[in-house]
């Protein structure tokens, strides 16, 4: 079963292609390969529709935080205070904040959906607003001020939330399935970048997963890529489409120990700014450990370890090699970098 | 060789690290000789930036004698003295072409995680924490620069280190936000900060065309070396800067404004407690305090430029009066090598001797203290340099 969408994935991507309009259409819903009309999903309960449940883990988690904080802001304003370095008479405001704090944090909680999280949220930074503005009225009534926090009412508490979900953007891996498309532009025509790529060999360069490729023929290759515990995992692939200076796929042959199918496409970008590189890969782990390495490969967010990838391949094609940090001075045992 | 490491909050050591080595083909090795210590360094110091590992080596300001190149430097020599631009660029891609040096695509090993908290990435900088790539800084004996042809600037002899080392950041930074307030002639430019960033935005406002610069900070020796460079002064412990600023302009208020502060702002009163608790309790990042005065005072359709960092999200953004004032708001890293020759040309023309800004000379070896000095304005301290 696995065996048969597997094929018909590479098949499809192929097809998609082809349709180039239609690829250009559905692309800018989010995904190439699955949104093909009459095709059924390559990975079965793979799309992203998983993503709501992350917004509501997050509301809850800013719910509790907020919850936290106020019930701090309300028991112990002296220590936050000396904390923060405000003088003690600060006492009411301080209370008053953990009072907001706790009302908005209980509504995301009971409320649970991102909007009442927002609203909730921009409600508590209008009480905040007003104590301010009530404190400022009864020192000095300094009209530059008074006027500076009432026009501050509207809220980075909205660019809070759209941060907050960027944040917590994640694996888009399901039923075991890895799936991911990127695109990355690159400042360089077609021509070179196809013919880089289409050297299979040239791959494990910047793609940090692969230890080598080896060449067999026009259209075949071996692919050994890392395995668990120093091991290596490998299998053949064939070239399935190639059209030059425009497109490449590819996939694994029949009983392979990975099932993997992949495609690169070269497209000119807007106003002669060189190419916009766009990668869809398919891995269908097996079970066991080289499952999890395979897993390992692309961590919590494969498409964004492609897209490193595919920057290490931009950075070669427009510098001429891989910027790194590795082996640069530090006060520590090992220098790290955080690739 | 000996180097100034971040070890955590307030936590500086000058350690023995192993030196640098050609990583890249398009590197140098540059033998330091002279460094300082920066403004923006002062937001890692206090533990605002986040990605900061113990050991990495501080510095983004320096400059001294390459003593190696890589096989592909073709621009510079063994024995060139150099000053080298803070951000870390290429020179090949999109943004560099268009001499947008500071957003470069290439230079940024660690591009993914800038990717999460800014959604795309800016270039590399020398000892800014892994956000901005990791790159082990120029406060050390030798440092690795990375494109050594694109990020450096040859220095014939006849200048002082201290006149030319600013190109290195301060002085391009300020001339940036000087040029990004958009200077009309008659224009009166408001600047919050005195420190060397808006030491160097005065000067380079009067260079602009500016008839009046009105400066704000609360620290005597700031303000009086603002009023050296020519501008007005205002204490904002002593008097509302909005409506000092306004009594200054007939209420119409300057038409720029300038945030040279940036995330650590100071401010008395309850709306700096409000952003203390807020900060500490991590759900602001920034203390946007000089930001907020800027855009109410800005004159309806003017510009507020902002050199000063931020790193994260900011509340109580007054977007209404960006809104309906119809403000532009400028912003960004400095695009250090666009200036470089432009600006070395102004330091030869004796239009500014930048080594006005240096108020305290130490040996690396001292760094921490340097840190600590700076960090609480001790001592009358803006500038400091140090040697190896
Ligand atoms: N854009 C860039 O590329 C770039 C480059 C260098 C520095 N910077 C940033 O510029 C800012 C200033 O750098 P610096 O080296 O001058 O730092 P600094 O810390 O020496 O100066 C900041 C000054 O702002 C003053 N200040 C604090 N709160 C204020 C307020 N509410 N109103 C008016 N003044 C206030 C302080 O008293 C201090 O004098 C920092 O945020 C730094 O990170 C940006
Ligand atoms: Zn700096
Ligand atoms: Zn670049």
């Amino acid at each position: 079963m696995a065996r048969r969408s597997l094929k018909r994935t590479a098949r499809r991507t192929a097809h998609g292609a082809r349709d180039k309009a239609q690829a250009a259409v559905s692309r800018k819903g989010g995904r190439i390969m699955a949104s093909h009309a009459n095709g059924e999903a390559l990975c079965p309960g793979s799309s992203r529709n998983g993503s709501l449940s992350q917004e509501k883990m997050w509301a809850y988690g800013l719910g509790l935080f907020g919850i936290g904080l106020g019930l701090a802001e309300l028991m112990v304003p002296r220590r936050l205070a000396r904390m923060i370095g405000a003088p003690p008479r600060h006492d009411g405001l301080i209370r008053a904040m953990g009072l907001r704090e706790i009302a908005s944090g209980v509504g995301i909680l009971t409320q649970g959906s991102s909007a009442t999280a927002v609203w909730s949220r921009v409600a508590g930074d209008a009480m905040d607003l007003a104590c301010l503005g009530a404190a400022f009225m009864s020192n000095r009534s300094h009209r530059g001020r008074v006027a500076l926090a009432t026009a501050a009412v509207s809220g980075a508490t909205l660019l809070d939330m759209i941060t907050a979900q960027q944040l917590s953007r994640g694996i888009e891996t399901r039923n075991g399935c890895i799936s991911l498309t990127v695109a990355l532009v690159i400042d360089r025509p077609q021509q070179g970048l196809y013919r880089h790529w289409r050297e299979l060999t040239n791959l494990p360069t910047f793609m940090k997963h692969l230890v080598r490729i080896e060449i067999q023929d026009d259209r075949r290759s071996h692919w050994v890529a890392k395995g668990p515990a120093g091991s290596t995992v490998e299998w053949d692939a064939e070239i399935i489409e190639d059209r030059p200076n425009e497109y490449i796929a590819w996939r694994s042959i029949e009983g392979s120990q990975v099932d993997h199918a992949g495609s690169v496409r070269f497209e000119p970008a807007s106003g002669g700014r060189g190419t916009i590189v766009t990668v869809e890969m398919e891995y269908r782990p097996p079970l066991g450990t080289v499952g999890a390495a395979v897993a390992a490969w692309f961590g919590e967010d494969p498409n964004q370890t492609v897209k490193m990838d595919l920057r290490r391949f931009k950075q070669m094609m427009e510098t001429g090699e891989v910027i790194t940090t590795e082996g640069q001075p530090a006060g520590r045992a090992e220098s790290t970098s955080r690739k | 060789m000996k180097a100034n490491c971040w070890y955590g909050k307030q936590d500086m050591r000058v350690v023995d690290v192993p030196d640098p080595k050609i990583l890249n083909k398009k590197d140098a090795i540059v033998k330091v000789s002279s460094a300082a210590i920066c403004g923006s360094e002062l937001h890692l110091y206090n533990g605002f930036v986040p990605t900061m590992e113990q050991g990495d080596v501080m510095g983004h300001e320096f400059m001294g004698e390459i003593v190696e190149i890589g096989p592909e430097v073709k621009q510079r020599r063994v024995g060139d003295r150099v000053v080298v631009a803070f951000p870390i660029s290429c020179g090949q891609c999109f943004f560099c072409k268009k001499e947008l040096y500071s957003l470069c695509e290439n230079t940024n090993p660690n591009a993914w995680m800038a990717e999460k908290f800014f959604g795309h990435s800016p270039a590399g900088i020398y000892g800014y924490s892994h956000l901005t790539g990791g790159f082990a800084g120029g406060q050390a004996e030798y440092v690795r620069v990375p494109f050594a042809d694109v990020g450096t600037i040859k220095i014939e002899n006849g200048f002082s280190d201290e006149q030319v080392l600013f190109l290195s950041d301060i002085f391009p930074t300020g001339y940036m936000a000087a040029e990004q307030c958009n200077i009309q002639p008659g224009d009166t430019v408001a600047i919050w900060g005195c420190g060397p960033v808006g030491q160097f935005a005065i000067r380079s406002a009067f260079l602009l065309g500016a008839e009046r610069v009105i400066a704000i900070d609360r620290f005597p020796a700031r303000l009086q070396m603002a009023r050296d460079g020519g501008a007005d002064t205002i204490d904002y412990e002593e008097t509302d800067v909005y409506d000092t600023l306004m009594q200054l302009t007939g209420g119409r208020g300057p038409d720029s404004c300038m945030d040279a502060v940036g995330l650590e702002a100071h401010m008395p009163g309850l709306l700096y407690y409000y952003d203390r608790i807020k900060q500490a309790m991590m759900s602001e990042s920034d203390r946007p305090i000089a930001l907020r005065q800027a855009i109410m005072a800005c004159r309806n359709g003017g510009t507020v430029s902002i050199p000063g960092v931020y790193g994260g999200l900011i509340d109580k953004m007054p977007m209404g009066a960006v809104m309906n004032k119809a403000l532009t708001i400028k912003t960004g890293q400095t695009h250090c090598q666009r200036y470089l020759k432009p600006l070395l040309d102004r330091i030869a023309h004796g239009d500014v001797d930048p080594s006005f800004v240096v108020t305290h000379r130490m040996k690396l070896a001292e760094a921490p203290q340097g840190f600590d000095m700076f960090n609480r304005k001790q001592d009358g301290c803006i500038k400091i340099v140090m040697t190896p």
